[in-house]
């Protein structure tokens, strides 16, 4: 599944003990709404302490740690193997950015699904990050006429391109400006993430989105045990809850160590290219210098950081 | 005074509940009914999730969102009655009023309560409120509207409580609390409505809604529906009860209207000439909503156009003053603007704005059986509190022997 070592997992520690002013006060609310909440929940403390969790900028280091263990420990018991869930920050000097030549994509969605395996996508209800269109190449770039549910027995059709769409990435988001409560923000290597234990689920970022990249976990979200990926991040791969906003993040626990994204990886004619913007040395800044590349949806000024572009 | 608010509660309660006739216990026996069977419709989308209803990624808000945005636009048009009232000093609408502020209570809990049903995290509400959770100010159109909403709900609640909390003791209420909230509450109103039509209005994202016009289009017809249903409240009190009101004040509300309702149709007469002239890739929204795309029929059309009739009609029926004065002819017309207004917001503003999607593709959407049961579920909540409070006004502004205070 994934060619990154599973670290060891780190001993989880206790939750702290009582409740602070803040938790105290969230509680007595609690107890007004007289919501019996968090369905789905084996134990009452579990389902407290997720519920009483601050925003992800908000935790201290010490409070981050604590999360994250709490969440290895139950993923470990509820997929019964280890399960990592790091928190890893930006690199200095990143920002990411992607090109991918529609003239070599042949449209055969091996990228959907490596994303889905690499990405603990839901498998039943079916979540995929990335969308191929299939277009008319006597039309051009037309997305009224695009077709996302082709199924031919072999691809490329005749007299038929394709555009895989997924999160730009904007610089300018504005999935992230409408959010009520700040649970989706552009971190300073560029990519989009979202704080899916602080998503309310009011599904305003998929109305703002532009690019239809946003998907929202309608059901409980269901990955064989099997085939979870067990190397995850807080703001990335980790198993998503139900009734929460998720999305593409350029595989995030990858591409901070290094690593191409596993839809560049797994791509079999070389149509996806994933560098550094701020290296003039990238592969990435020689496309964007030396191709024509053209962005999706220029005139709404999200200014993505996917770049398409015909290399041949 | 503790001891008073506690009289003044089991007091009011004991007049919702007591001494009402036959059909105003099947009325609450019917909202009754509406409230469970929507409460077992929501136990099954809590257990199972937003699954249940027949939103998807491409539709990603529907019947839900749809009625929050009718109602809010209810809400609003409490002022239309309130402005005359308070800054004109126009006796006749007066008391009225009152019943406006209620009805702005109550839609307004409708309308959290859809905005609640439709969250796939209800109960992280706390997010959202100021110094608890983490509000996106000030660029977030969603967190300026539950900041407008909760306000308005607030300021409403006490003014409507407060004034028949004064009635019940038979003692004036203070001018100087009064008034002020009750002007506060008028630029409120077109607020809550102005702020929920910016948050579609925003989206650079649904062409369909990005248009300037969208908010002034908002607040006109909102000035058709609300004072439609209290139309028709008054005439049934009127019959019913002791409730007084004159002629010339529900004539003069029914003028009003069919201002609003005129204002209405030009806006959006602006609307389609500027897609269907301009004709570019931006109006297969409204190819969408009035007839179909790709040479399917589209399943909300046959509302679209019932919409569009029922406005044009009523809006003749409100300005010719014979019809408009005429009982029958105004409670016809009545009936049509409340149903065009909720099939414009219901169904014509959220499906054609995400038909086809962002990138181009028709998911078409119709409300699910639970999304239908929950929405009649949430009508029943607000509609029997409405209920309650307008019976406890009504028993104490004109039915009670003694203290004939007035509002």
């Amino acid at each position: 599944m994934s060619d990154l070592t599973v670290t060891p997992l780190p001993v989880p520690e206790p939750p702290a003990e009582g409740f602070t002013r803040r938790e105290a006060l969230i509680l007595g609310l609690f107890a007004l709404a007289g919501a019996a909440t968090t369905s789905g929940c084996s134990s009452d403390q579990k389902a407290m302490d997720e519920f009483v969790q601050k925003h992800f900028k908000d935790l201290s280091p010490e409070e981050l740690k604590t999360v994250l263990a709490r969440m290895e420990k139950n993923l470990t018991k509820k997929y019964g193997k280890p399960v990592t869930v790091s928190a890893t920050p930006a690199m200095e000097g990143v920002l990411f950015g992607y090109a991918l030549d529609l003239s070599r994509c042949i449209g055969c969605r091996r990228c959907v699904y490596g994303c889905v395996d690499e990405n603990n996508q839901s498998r039943d209800p079916q979540t995929h990050y990335i969308t191929v269109l299939e277009m008319d190449k006597e039309k051009g770039v037309d997305l009224q006429d695009a077709n996302a549910y082709y199924d031919h027995e072999t691809v490329p059709a005749e007299g038929k391109f394709y555009m895989p769409v997924s999160c730009q990435q904007c610089e300018n988001s504005p999935c992230s400006k409408v959010c009520p409560v700040g649970a989706t923000w552009k971190e300073p290597d560029g990519i989009v993430v979202i704080d899916y234990n602080w998503c309310i689920g009011c599904r305003s970022c998929i109305a703002a989105c532009p690019y239809g990249a946003r998907r929202f976990n309608w059901g409980e979200p269901n990955i064989p045990a099997d085939e979870l990926n067990p190397v995850t991040e807080y703001l990335g791969n980790r198993p998503r809850p139900r009734g929460v906003v998720e999305k593409c993040t350029w595989c995030l626990h990858r591409v901070r160590k290094g690593l191409y994204p596993k839809c560049v990886e797994v791509c079999p004619v070389g149509a996806r290219k994933f560098g550094n913007l701020l290296d003039p040395d990238s592969e990435i800044r020689y496309i964007i210098e030396n191709k024509r590349v053209f962005i999706l949806k220029e005139e709404l000024n999200t200014q993505p950081k996917f770049f398409y572009y015909y290399g041949l | 005074m503790l001891r008073k608010v506690s009289n003044f509660v089991t007091g009011t309660a004991r007049m919702a509940f007591l001494g009402g006739n036959k059909l105003y216990y099947a009325w609450l026996g019917l909202l009754a009914f509406c409230i469970v069977q929507g409460l077992f419709a929501y136990a099954q989308q809590f257990e199972h999730g937003l699954i249940v209803t027949h939103m998807r990624d491409s539709v990603s808000w529907g019947f839900y969102i749809g009625n929050f945005t009718f109602l809010v636009g209810v809400a609003a048009a409490a002022v239309l009655l309130v402005i005359p009232a308070y800054v004109y000093d126009w006796k006749p609408i007066k008391e009225v009023a009152l019943f406006g502020e209620m009805l702005a209570v109550a839609s307004i809990v409708m309308c959290l309560l859809f905005v609640m049903v439709d969250m796939g995290h209800p109960e992280r509400f706390w997010h959202l409120i100021p110094g608890l959770g983490h509000m996106n100010l000030p660029s977030s159109i969603m967190a300026w509207d539950s900041l407008v909403l909760n306000i308005y709900l607030l300021v409403n609640l006490s003014v409507a409580s407060y004034l028949v909390y004064c009635a019940y003791y038979g003692i004036h209420y203070n001018h100087k609390i009064v008034v002020p909230l009750v002007i506060f509450s008028i630029p409120m109103a077109i607020s809550i409505h102005t702020v929920t039509a910016f948050l579609y209005n925003g989206m650079a994202s649904r062409p369909y809604w990005n248009s300037a016009i969208l908010a002034p289009r908002f607040i006109a017809s909102a000035f058709c529906s609300g004072p439609a249903l209290l139309l028709i409240l008054f005439q049934i009190l009127r019959k019913v009860s002791a409730f007084e009101i004159k002629d010339e004040a529900i004539h003069k509300v029914a003028e009003l209207m069919s201002y609003a309702m005129g204002f209405n149709l030009f806006l959006f007469g602006a609307e389609v000439f500027k897609e269907y002239y301009s004709n570019t890739h931006h109006l297969v929204h409204y190819q969408y909503l009035f007839a179909g795309l790709h040479g399917k029929p589209s399943p909300i059309a046959l509302y679209a156009w019932m919409s569009l009739i029922f406005a044009v009609v009523s809006f003749l029926l409100f300005l010719i003053p014979k019809t408009r004065r005429m009982p029958l002819t105004m409670n016809i017309g009545c009936v049509l603007i409340y149903m065009s207004v909720y099939i414009e917001k219901g169904i014509a503003l959220i499906i054609p704005g995400f038909t086809p999607d962002q990138l181009g593709q028709v998911y078409e959407y119709v409300p699910s059986a639970t999304e239908l049961r929950i929405a009649a579920g949430v009508f029943g909540i607000g509609f029997l509190l409405f209920t309650l409070m307008v019976k406890v006004s009504v028993v104490i502004l004109f039915e009670r022997e003694q203290g004939p205070a007035h509002a």
